[in-house]
């Protein structure tokens, strides 16, 4: 509190990044947790809440004779553009703003204060929705060739990694404790998964220190005890996802990769997925390119290609469609690593587990994926995501880069995923949002020292609470893109890769398709399980009536059902959007008041009203004549729990208080 | 195959002393690889393949022998009569009139022999603004915006000429079609420059003087030898394998056709806005009149126009806005993509115009009732056809060659209900608004769909719209009598009575 100098600025206006003309008036509020925009429209008071976790960049442009512009970027790719009518009030929004966004404790995070009314045995639940032993369980691990080892039981071993670690069977704590002195960060070779079909595994680790000859026994013996474990292979891969160049830099600080000669039966291979830093600026220059106003196709297009984003995109795809392969249908285990295997290794290990295994494309599956290769194994949460106010050199966006592998998959599968885009885009919100606890810190071992578990919820169960939003309509158990490994067109594909509009521009509303599939076809599937569900009914009715002789009763029933659907089939055809400014080349376009068609789509919108959307926080940004997609949403299903709901609507007045 | 699917072959090699392969490359872009045992007999097969698939006559092509025993020739040639659609617009409104004054196609050769013209205006004075414009075609009525009365018309560029030319009647014809008062857009399809240029050539645009109740608009669009440039560079980049991520993006950047499709659909957009918010009648024209100007009223029909998005509709419109319209679809529609033959009348204009749609059903996945395959098969079809609905240049050679006496229509055969129910859209719900559509370079998208067709495999996005389609007729067929439900899945303005009634007062 003691950082917000200026609690409420009034007549500040929103601008709309689309359409330059179009500007909101309203208050702004700076909370403890959140900065707030409330439009004055009487009617609609419109609110937009930005929780200070999001802020990625804050910048004061020069005053002009209107006010003073303010800049506020955000990690979930929102652009909000302020005027503040005094320099000095957007000093202070500033400077207030500039400590608010990079919080220097855990316990200024919202995950601490936010209360999502639950009690304390809901809570625990929460947490207990994804485990990993059952994950392992359920791979069929424990077995003969591979168990649970407590060698990290206090982290002792090494602090990044979890506690529980499974390794083979052959693999005695003397020689995982070798190994794990031969690799950068103690990081040694742990099983990631599984395969039961053919005992082939994928294990994963940090690079060796083996510098330009250096030799550790123990580690040889750890690779060749994954390789033992798959008795169906005489090999293993080992799998450097660094480009050659870089990993051989390694060699002369003392690290590197394995040499073939000292390791028995293992194949070499590098894949060439770029650093942090590269990956880092590689976003940075498509956000750029994103912010343009009215690009020509030109601009995009080069800007898209100069940042190298879908090439890096690929790469990564690339590295796990390589492992899947080796695992499914060569059956040979692999290793992974990269330099400290927590970035690129977590991705290319979860990219090729949601492709060898069905499980991890349902929604429970996937939590899990991630809890298990980017939780569990110390994927830097904290750093990578800036949470607490740390080296800007830290950050960077790997697992965004994982969610939009599996986005990429889901273009080229569509009925291959339990889940549907909203799923990931709201994922990707939470990494950043910190509103619960699951992507504190950086290792397993902080958040035990923190009692994560016990002081915040869990983002999994709140994402299974409200699954209906997360559905994918065209999944179904028995379809067969839903059976076995996913096999990805390899060659040629590059024009399989494209820009991902929906999370890179997802604040800009008027660039999306302006109806949506997903929630049309949900709500027809419900319908139709709906009306199955009364047919079974009705004809168990008709049965026992029919024994009474009394016929005519069901035909009232069904009259009525008629109606009900009636009702809900017409929901789903409502569309108005506004054009948007055709006229770049056009110097004078005429500017007639437009308020006829305005009073006509807004007229259109309130008969609406009982499908307003059901994902607060699209329809908290967007205004409502190119809110056009939210309208043929479901119902409101527990919007509490969306994302810039944050809060919790009903905390609304309590937090204006706070200040 | 039809040998006219093939403009050219591109190699035959001898693979072995004792065959040869020959590479056929379509004009549906898929390409094909022969291996013919006997060097001879590949020989011949080349050599007769090259000649029947370059036959110049119109009257040799295919269509005029072909004679399917379930169709009846006369069939489908008066399934959209224009004559009707314009007597129709007539009748509502007591502005407009059908005249037949290019009746034996000698006033305008590339016009239909009847044309709607405000009533004000005799035929006389049409023929005298005939001559005031390139291939005589002078305005014309395009489209009736019922919602608010405003028209849509199109011509080709008055010929001004150096020395800034006037022709009174073509003034009169303008302004008879504006309501007193009024003022109306003129969209021209150059640039600025290039409409002034063109006055060195005899050509121009209206200046404001002469027409001064019409503001000028410019929305330049590409066509000719540009456009089809651009094509041949997409559909090169799409096959060229060797392409790493990054050349990609550059190759499909150099080809400009996305661009292209920006501009299109900018400039139609543009056009509908004048006539839905701004409330004011539109000309269209270009140079020629014969293609971006109907790019542009084709589209802004879509946009506006919830009837054209329906299959019938959209038939209709293409027979009223492309083919009676003058499109030369014989001159522009040749040898597609992988011809190297400089054909100077080539270009993609009306591919162009399908890309548009789909990227319009793309972002409005419910308003066409029409699907991707329909688009496609007209894509087909304007290149090579047993039908004669894209045959010829105009309404006259039509004639001339008597197409519609010894060739089938296309729209018989894709009207047949075994043929209508693969081209319709299962998420379909009348849409009475206008699509706006975003034009934002990130919403528009390679149409995967035709250009990849033969490259990659849509079969996981085949079994996607299985699967949508299954759904929804799961739900169509659900436990009650089917009738009731098709009705509330297909006329929700039945339950939604007042919701037309506002759009009809704001309108």
């Amino acid at each position: 509190m003691e950082h917000i100098r200026m609690p409420k600025v009034e007549n500040v206006r929103l601008i709309d990044r689309i359409s330059s003309r179009k500007a909101v008036l309203g208050t702004l509020y700076l909370t403890a947790t959140h900065v707030i925009f409330v439009e004055n429209v009487s009617e609609t008071r419109k609110e937009t809440w930005v929780l200070h976790s999001q802020i990625s960049s804050i910048e004061k442009q020069a005053t002009t004779a209107t006010g003073c512009p303010l800049l506020i970027r955000c990690k979930n790719f929102q652009i909000i553009q302020l005027i503040i009518p005094q320099e000095r009030d957007c000093h202070d929004v500033y400077i207030s703003l500039i400590r608010l966004a990079r919080p220097v404790k855990y316990e200024e995070l919202y995950c601490f204060s936010f209360n999502p009314k639950l009690d304390k045995e809901e809570r625990e639940q929460g947490w207990k929705l994804v485990g990993l032993k059952e994950e392992y369980n359920r791979m069929g691990v424990p077995n003969n060739y591979w168990q649970i080892s407590d060698v990290n039981r206090d982290y002792q071993v090494c602090d990044s990694y979890p506690a529980e670690v499974y390794v083979p069977k052959s693999a005695t704590a003397h020689v995982i404790v070798g190994s794990s002195k031969f690799r950068s960060r103690r990081r040694f070779p742990a099983l990631s998964y599984y395969c039961k079909d053919n005992n082939a595994s994928i294990c994963r680790s940090s690079q060796p220190l083996s510098g330009f000859s250096a030799r550790c026994l123990e580690d040889e013996q750890m690779l060749q005890a994954i390789r033992k474990a798959n008795p169906g292979s005489n090999f293993i891969y080992v799998v450097d996802t660094r480009p050659k160049l870089n990993a051989m830099a390694n060699r002369a600080a003392g690290k590197g990769y394995e040499n073939e000669d000292n390791y028995s039966n293992i194949k070499f291979q590098f894949i060439g997925i770029e650093n942090i830093h590269v990956m880092r600026s590689s976003l940075q220059k498509m956000l750029e390119v994103c912010e343009l106003r009215s690009p020509s196709m030109s601009d995009f297009l080069w800007g898209l290609e100069n940042s190298g984003w879908l090439k890096h995109i690929k790469a990564i795809m690339d590295a796990g469609i390589f492992i899947a392969k080796a695992v499914a249908e060569e059956g040979v285990s692999v290793l992974v690593h990269c330099s400290d295997g927590w970035d690129r290794t977590a991705q290319v290990c979860s990219v090729a587990s949601l492709l060898l295994d069905p499980f991890y494309r349902t929604m429970k599956g996937f939590m899990v994926l991630i809890e298990k290769d980017w939780v569990s194994f110390g994927h830097k949460f904290n750093h990578r995501y800036g949470n607490l106010d740390g080296d800007p050199k830290e950050i960077s966006p790997v697992i965004d880069q994982f969610i939009e592998c599996v986005w990429q998959l889901m273009e080229q599968f569509p009925c291959a995923f339990e889940f549907n885009e909203r799923f990931l885009i709201h994922i990707q919100h939470h990494i950043y949002s910190c509103q619960f606890g699951n992507f504190l810190c950086n290792s397993q071992k902080e958040r035990r020292e923190l009692k994560i578990q016990e002081r915040t919820y869990s983002l999994w169960a709140h994402l299974w609470k409200n699954r209906a939003d997360y559905m994918n309509p065209l999944y179904r158990e028995d379809h067969s893109q839903t059976q076995g490994t996913l096999r990805p067109q390899t060659a040629p594909c590059n024009f399989l890769y494209k820009f991902w509009n929906g999370m890179y521009n997802r604040f800009e509303k008027g660039m999306h398709p302006r109806q949506s599939v997903t929630d049309y076809l949900m709500a027809v599937k419900e319908e139709t399980q709906q009306l199955e569900e009364e047919l079974e009914v009705l004809e168990e009715r008709l049965a026992e009536l029919k024994k009474v002789q009394l016929n005519n009763r069901k035909q009232n029933s069904k009259q009525q059902d008629r109606n009900k659907h009636i009702e809900l089939s017409t929901s789903n055809n409502s569309i108005a959007n506004t054009p948007q400014d055709y006229s770049s080349n056009v110097k004078s376009f005429p500017s007639r008041s437009p308020s006829q068609g305005d009073e006509e789509d807004s007229a259109l919108i309130l008969t609406q009203d009982n499908l307003k959307s059901s994902d607060p926080d699209l329809s908290a940004t967007s205004d409502q004549e190119s809110g056009v997609e939210d309208l043929s949403c479901r119902s409101p299903s527990g919007g509490g729990c969306l994302p810039s709901e944050d809060s919790g609507k009903d905390s609304d007045e309590a937090v204006f208080l706070t200040v | 195959m039809l040998l006219t699917v093939i403009p050219f072959i591109l190699s035959m090699h001898r693979v072995a002393s004792s065959s040869g392969s020959i590479t056929l490359k379509c004009k549906d872009l898929k390409v094909l690889q022969l291996e013919i045992p006997g060097m001879e007999e590949c020989l011949n097969i080349s050599r007769s393949i090259e000649a029947l698939s370059s036959v110049e006559s119109v009257m040799m092509m295919y269509p005029f022998f072909y004679r399917p025993q379930s169709m009846k020739l006369k069939d489908g040639w008066q399934l959209y009569p224009l004559q009707h659609y314009y007597q129709q617009i007539a009748t509502e409104t007591t502005a407009w009139r059908l005249s037949c004054v290019n009746g034996e196609f000698t006033v305008c050769p590339s016009y239909p022999a009847a044309v709607i013209v405000p009533t004000a205006v005799d035929d006389n004075t049409l023929k005298k603004a005939a001559r005031f414009h390139q291939g005589g075609r002078f305005p014309i009525l395009s489209y009736y915006h019922k919602k608010n009365g405003t028209v849509l018309l199109r011509s080709s560029q008055p010929l001004i000429g150096p020395n800034r030319k006037r022709c009174p009647e073509d003034e009169q014809l303008l302004s008879a079609a504006l309501n007193r008062g009024e003022r109306g857009f003129i969209i021209d399809t150059r640039s600025a420059q290039a409409a002034k240029q063109a006055r060195m050539m005899g050509g121009g645009t209206e200046s404001k003087s002469s027409y001064p109740c019409w503001r000028r608009l410019h929305g330049p669009l590409e066509r000719g030898r540009p456009l089809q440039e651009s094509f041949i560079k997409l559909v090169e980049a799409c096959n060229d394998t060797s392409l790493s991520m990054d050349r990609w993006l550059s190759k499909l950047e150099s080809s400009k056709w996305l661009a292209h499709l920006k501009g299109a659909l900018s400039t139609a957009c543009l056009a509908a806005q004048c006539m839905e918010r701004e409330e004011a009648c539109v000309l269209v024209h270009g140079a020629e009149g014969t293609d971006t100007t109907l790019l542009v009223t084709a589209l802004a029909q879509v946009i506006l126009d919830p009837e054209c998005r329906t299959l019938t509709g959209f038939q209709g419109l293409l027979e009223r806005e492309w083919i009676k319209a003058g499109h030369p679809f014989h001159f522009r529609c040749a040898r597609s993509a992988y011809s190297h033959a400089r054909l100077k009348q080539e270009a993609p204009i009306f591919l162009l115009f399908l890309d548009c749609v789909w990227q319009l059903g793309r972002q409005f996945p419910f308003s066409l009732e029409f699907n991707e395959h329909l688009l496609l098969v007209l894509f087909e079809h304007t290149y090579a056809s047993s039908y004669g609905t894209f045959l010829c240049n105009s309404e006259k050679e039509r004639c001339l060659c008597e197409v519609k006496e010894k060739t089938h229509s296309l729209w018989s055969w894709l009207n047949q209900p075994s043929q209508q129910k693969k081209h319709l859209n299962p998420l379909y719900t009348y849409n009475a608004l206008v699509i706006w559509p975003s034009v934002e370079p990130q919403s528009l998208q390679l149409w995967q769909g035709l250009f990849l067709r033969w490259i990659r495999s849509s079969q996981y996005l085949d079994e996607a719209w299985a699967e949508i389609q299954r759904l929804v007729t799961s739900c169509e067929d659900a436990p009650e009598e089917s009738a009731g439900d098709r009705q509330c899945h297909s006329q929700p303005d039945a339950a939604h009575p007042h919701r037309q009634t506002q759009l009809g007062n704001a309108g």
